[in-house]
């Protein structure tokens, strides 16, 4: 059924949407374009000047020409560390590589001699996360200095810290999951175990270094004086020691046996049973998006707008769409992949909740990938909804998302507060991707509603007292409390801390759900066991 | 009519004349050595025989092959096309021997005009006219420098057997006379095996005027003339007809002496006579002289189909089978200008030096004939003239036919070897060409002009870079995609020898821009098709990493892969080691010994095994720095090769 758009995009509603959605995006590519700079000029300069790409064109030297790149995490670490680590100082994201989907891993070493910051090693860890999951290669150009010592203590000794990077490697490469290492510069003391766990290691004459100990700590330990070439450089490496496998000339020559490298890797196992459709655009133009979403949070509007300007044709088989209305569930393509699509219409109730799992068991045993356009403040509360039993009908919704093995992407297309985040498939839930939308906003509760339960409390307790409580003083008591709320929940104070995948352009949602798709299904759709649902 | 011929020659005039046999109704056998075994020729026959090697004195010189070839096929006639065995009187008496119809002239006609001497004496006697000079079978000194006096200074010395240019000396005064003689001589000598010269008055602003004429053996009618004084070292270039600035008169004397000339041998089928015109002032009827005359059909004989709307090789054909001349002078005309312009596997700026290759790709614009031999694929062999075609353009006028010229030249794609289109380009565009103001000298004093390498527009290097990359294909929804980055991609092009790295950066994969070495930038976008900085995209070939793109008469790019560059730099390396502790068993290497890669020099006994150590690359062993019989240490330096160029 082809979706008819209600929008007249020639309204001055539409105007200012736009506008006010444009401002959002300003501020994104601001951070991004700031990201994309690396250490700054004169790193970037030194960099060159030793005769090495810089890690950007790195990745892109890797990629085949004209391959998509879905970058993650392009503003991580924003506004964390006095801005210290751009990017957090890693390059990761999914790209192609003679053909095949693989994950790019890159230091920056223009940042802090590429050394990892706690949101260096969580980022890090939560592309080989994706890796393992959608069973893509992972090629890692690693140029760094191994943990960042001054916060050696929130990188080092914990579950998900720097030891679990070649944990992961270990596990993947048991699963035939491939590694390669290109060394393109320093791998010192930790680091010295990415290209050594690897499957493949090539390193760079006289540029790549893999050490336990370099130079300094050598002298300090033991009085021997060794150049940092002679001790872990690729001759020693490649000649003697054999801890890396391919000498290259340089970094270009280097990328190239990378590539050549994944060239014999095969082709990945897709999942058979998916039938794709051929491609087409949607009926209207997904441009539009930014125009028929309203930029104000609490502005009400039907979510099938959206979906008609990400979908092939415009075309949504929508399911139940009689019963709870709240919540739009249905079958549609993206280029051509089929996808079943779950998305909010306002807040969850019990009927929106058990449609939602029933719509989940569907794509379960069909074994359809599941898109969430998230936009929920929550399940309704009161009497009538609590006595019916809403938290039940709800775990029915969460048990569903929690324990489908099919893959989940979710897109954060406006508020994402309270439970809702649970149904809808929020971080916690694992979905193979979390995108955001410049506009979105993620809280437990809104910030007003946060201070009002606050300032309830406070009220109740001076009352209690025998005082009194002006509305000024209440204002201005909750005043910093929204204040925390707005800007904890700003997208790019999320995505720099890593609770989603990344901030993207609302009119490219429809590209990256299909690249998230396009990688998920590099792993096979294993068959899904649901826990016990509360009848 | 004949039911089946056989084309005694290869290549485009084999293709030609294939054609109109076919559009005859004629079948047709090809003859072919094994360089031509897939030729085009080959493909377009009805049969095909194989006649022996690729050296034409191994095939297509072979009398008795063609014959036996004419016999197994059943021919009942050959046509021998131009060059080869087409010109050769003996050949002619043993098709006829053997009961076959040789498509031309009788073998009295040819001999009569073989010698050069003897023709010219032949001419004056018949009425034509030819330069004032000596002929004379007294080869002394002597006379031929008094010879030499009384036609008046500057005069030309020719071989009488000559052709090509071979023993010709141009003599500006009488004391340069002898040693001009002596080097003319020994030239002729060698080349033709007879050192008699001929001593002609030098023509000054000579034009190579020639006139198509096509005999019965008794009649001739001519078909005109055409001009083919673009002329480099005596090779033609571009040919015309009608010649410019010709009057109705001086084409009527031309036309007149020609026919005489021709029915003078009793000529029968097509053949051209040749004159030298005096271009100095104008055009003249009593300014031209007869030079030779070609007994077969010429390579420039499409222009003058062209012109008349008659398919020479038709009245060949039909001649040879016994029909009268097709038509008669008085129905013969001439409608607009046509040219021809030779496109040959060359050169130019290496001094037109013949060039060899396969055609990676070959294609030829709409608007004009091209006659050729080759396809796409085909190589340029060693072995025969590297013609790859003819351009043939017609218009209503001169200037019109030259514009389309002009056009089909820049249109014209040729990948895989060097060609000669940019200088016939330059040549197309000439002013004094275009004025109509030729002469034979005009190639040779605009040389340096001419063959200079044309501009090169920057777009050709950015498309180039999009090419090689594999960006030139029409982008899907996810091509070049990123969130907010664009991607930008370093690669190193090689053009003309030299590297040179251009940056490729995508906004997506509908726009990139390509910044340039010269520090330009060009935006390329997509639109249904691509366009740079709004221009149409040149058209381009692609083998491999080589990239041809047709702007500029074909430009060539190397895409430099760095595996290539790095294997390159690893078999640079001078010294061979001993991988591993042994002994010399054998040192088979040579100080000075050239070697090409994979030549043993040694053997290293070691763990019971015998290792040989061969050559990393082409060189030259410079020294050899253990004895046979020496233990040596793994990593020991066993052989040095000279320092690579």
């Amino acid at each position: 059924m082809k979706l008819v758009s209600q929008a007249i995009t020639t309204s001055e509603e539409f105007r200012a949407n736009r506008e006010g959605h444009l401002a959002a995006l300003d501020t994104v590519r601001a951070a991004a374009e700031a990201a994309t700079a690396g250490g700054g000029q004169k790193a970037r300069d030194r960099h060159v000047g030793r005769g090495k790409m810089l890690p950007r064109d790195r990745v892109a030297g890797l990629l085949d020409p004209g391959s998509p790149f879905l970058e993650l995490s392009a503003t991580a670490a924003h506004g964390m560390y006095d801005d210290a680590a751009p990017c957090a100082g890693i390059i990761t994201g999914i790209g192609r590589v003679q053909g095949r989907e693989v994950m790019v891993v890159c230091n920056d070493a223009t940042v802090k001699g590429g050394t990892y910051y706690p949101m260096t090693v969580k980022k890090h860890l939560r592309a080989q996360e994706i890796a393992e999951e959608n069973h893509l290669p992972c090629i890692y150009l690693v140029d760094s200095g191994g943990a960042n010592l001054p916060n050696q203590d929130e990188v080092f000794p914990d579950r998900e810290h720097f030891g679990r990077i070649f944990y992961n490697q270990a596990r993947m490469s048991s699963k035939a999951i491939p590694q390669i290492a290109v060394v393109m510069g320093s791998c010192t003391a930790g680091g010295a175990y990415v290209p050594a766990m690897s499957d493949v290691t090539i390193i760079v004459k006289e540029q790549g270094t893999i050490f336990l100990a370099g130079p300094p700590l050598v002298k300090a330990a033991t009085g021997e004086v060794v150049s940092a070439e002679d001790l872990g450089g690729g001759d020693v490496h490649t000649r003697l020691s054999g801890v890396a496998d391919y000498l290259a000339e340089d970094d270009a020559h280097a990328l190239a046996l990378a590539r050549r490298a994944v060239g014999s890797l095969g082709t990945a196992a897709r999942t058979p049973a998916l039938r794709l459709e051929t491609p087409e655009d949607p009926a209207y133009d997904p441009d539009e998006i930014i125009g028929v979403v309203p930029a104000d949070l609490r502005t009400p509007y039907d979510i099938r707008e959206v979906i008609a300007r990400i979908v092939d044709a415009s075309r949504f088989d929508e399911f139940k769409p009689r019963f709870g209305e709240t919540l739009v569930t249905g079958f549609a393509h993206v280029m051509g992949i089929p996808l079943g699509i779950i998305a909010n219409n306002g807040v969850l109730f019990s009927e929106a909740a058990q449609k939602g799992a029933h719509f989940v068991e569907l794509c379960s045993q069909r074994r359809i990938p599941l898109v969430f356009l998230q936009n929920i403040t929550g399940f309704m509360v009161g009497r009538k909804y609590e006595n019916e039993g809403i938290a039940r009908h709800g775990a029915k919704m969460v048990t569903a998302v929690a324990t489908t093995n099919v893959p989940k992407i979710t897109m954060l297309v406006g508020g994402s507060f309270g439970a809702g985040n649970y149904g809808m498939a929020g971080r916690a839930y694992s979905p193979r991707f979390l995108w955001t939308w410049p506009n979105s906003r993620i809280s437990v509760m809104g910030g007003e509603q946060a201070a009002g339960v606050l300032a309830t409390v406070r009220r109740d307790g001076i009352e209690r007292a025998g005082g009194s409580w002006t509305a000024e003083e209440e204002a201005a008591f909750k005043r910093p409390t929204i204040e925390m709320f707005e800007r904890q929940s700003h997208p790019l104070y999320a995505a720099a801390r890593l609770w989603d995948d990344g901030i993207v352009d609302p009119r490219k949602s429809r590209e990256v759900l299909a690249l998230s798709l396009t990688a998920a299904l590099n792993a096979p759709v294993e068959e899904t066991r649901f826990g016990v649902f509360r009848m | 009519m004949f039911d089946k011929i056989l084309i005694a020659n290869r290549g485009e005039i084999a293709c030609r004349v294939i054609e109109t046999a076919r559009a005859m109704g004629i079948r047709t056998v090809a003859v072919y050595s094994d360089a031509d075994a897939a030729a085009r020729h080959v493909a377009m026959a009805d049969a095909a025989v194989h006649i022996g090697g690729p050296a034409p004195s191994e095939s297509y010189l072979r009398t008795e092959a063609i014959l036996a070839a004419a016999a197994e096929t059943g021919a009942q006639a050959i046509h021998p096309g131009y060059g080869f065995l087409s010109e050769n009187p003996d050949f002619v008496e043993a098709v006829e021997a053997a009961g076959l119809t040789f498509i031309g002239p009788s073998a009295r006609a040819i001999r009569a005009m073989g010698l050069k001497d003897a023709a010219k004496a032949l001419m004056e006697e018949a009425g034509v006219p030819v330069v004032p000079g000596y002929h004379g079978a007294d080869q002394s000194d002597r006379t031929l420098s008094k010879a030499a006096e009384e036609i008046g200074y500057p005069v030309l010395i020719k071989a009488v057997a000559g052709g090509g240019g071979k023993g010709m000396r141009l003599v500006e005064r009488a004391g340069a006379f002898a040693e001009a003689l002596e080097s003319a001589r020994s030239e002729a000598r060698t080349a033709f095996g007879n050192p008699d010269v001929l001593v002609e008055r030098f023509v000054e602003k000579p034009r190579h005027i020639e006139v198509q004429v096509f005999g019965d053996g008794t009649r001739a009618v001519h078909l005109f003339e055409r001009d083919c004084s673009l002329q480099r070292r005596h090779q033609k270039v571009i040919e015309e007809a009608p010649a410019p600035g010709m009057t109705e008169e001086m084409r009527e004397a031309m036309g007149a002496a020609a026919v005489r000339a021709a029915e003078a041998i009793g000529y029968a089928g097509a053949g051209t006579i040749e004159f030298i015109v005096d271009g100095s002032d104008g055009l003249r009827p009593d300014g031209f002289w007869f030079m030779e005359m070609n007994t077969r059909l010429q390579v420039e004989h499409p222009v003058t189909e062209a012109i008349t709307g008659i398919d020479l090789v038709e009245w060949q054909l039909r001649v040879a089978a016994g029909e009268p001349l097709p038509k008669r002078q008085e129905d013969l005309g001439i409608a607009g200008h046509a040219f021809e312009a030779r496109l040959y596997a060359e050169d130019v700026p290496a001094g037109f030096l013949p060039a060899t290759g396969r055609l990676a790709h070959l294609a030829f614009p709409q608007g004009a004939r091209a006659d050729t031999g080759v396809r796409s694929g085909d190589a340029i062999s060693p072995h025969y003239d590297p013609m790859i075609a003819k351009l043939i353009t017609h218009g209503p006028t001169r200037e019109i036919a030259l514009k389309r010229l002009s056009r089909a030249l820049a249109g014209t794609q040729v990948a895989g070897t060097v060609t000669n289109l940019a200088f016939l380009g330059a040549l197309a565009r000439h002013e004094g060409f275009a004025r109509g103001d030729v002469d034979t000298g005009l190639i040779g004093r605009d040389i340096d002009a001419l063959s200079a390498v044309p501009e090169r527009p920057e777009s050709a290097m950015a498309w180039a870079a999009m090419v090689a990359l594999g960006l030139d294909a029409a982008p899907d929804a996810l091509t070049g995609f990123t969130l907010w980055a664009p991607q930008t991609r370093r690669i190193t092009l090689r053009q003309d020898g030299e590297d040179r790295e251009v940056t490729v950066v995508s906004h997506s994969g509908t726009a990139h821009t390509i910044a340039l070495p010269t520090g330009g930038t060009v935006e390329a976008r997509f639109d249904g098709g691509w366009r740079l900085d709004g221009d149409k995209a040149p058209a381009v070939h692609r083998a491999g990493h080589h990239v041809t793109v047709f702007e500029a008469y074909g430009l060539e790019f190397d895409l430099i892969d760095p595996l290539d560059r790095a294997a390159e730099a690893m078999a640079g390396g001078n010294l061979i080691e001993a991988p591993m502790p042994g002994l010399v068993k054998a040192m088979l290497a040579e100080p000075g010994q050239a070697v090409t890669a994979g030549t043993r020099l040694a053997v290293l006994e070691a763990m019971k095994m015998e290792h040989a150590l061969t050559a990393p690359r082409d060189g030259v062993v410079a020294e050899v720095l253990v004895e046979e019989g020496a233990q040596v240490e793994a990593g020991a330096p066993l052989i040095r090769l000279e320092d690579d160029e």
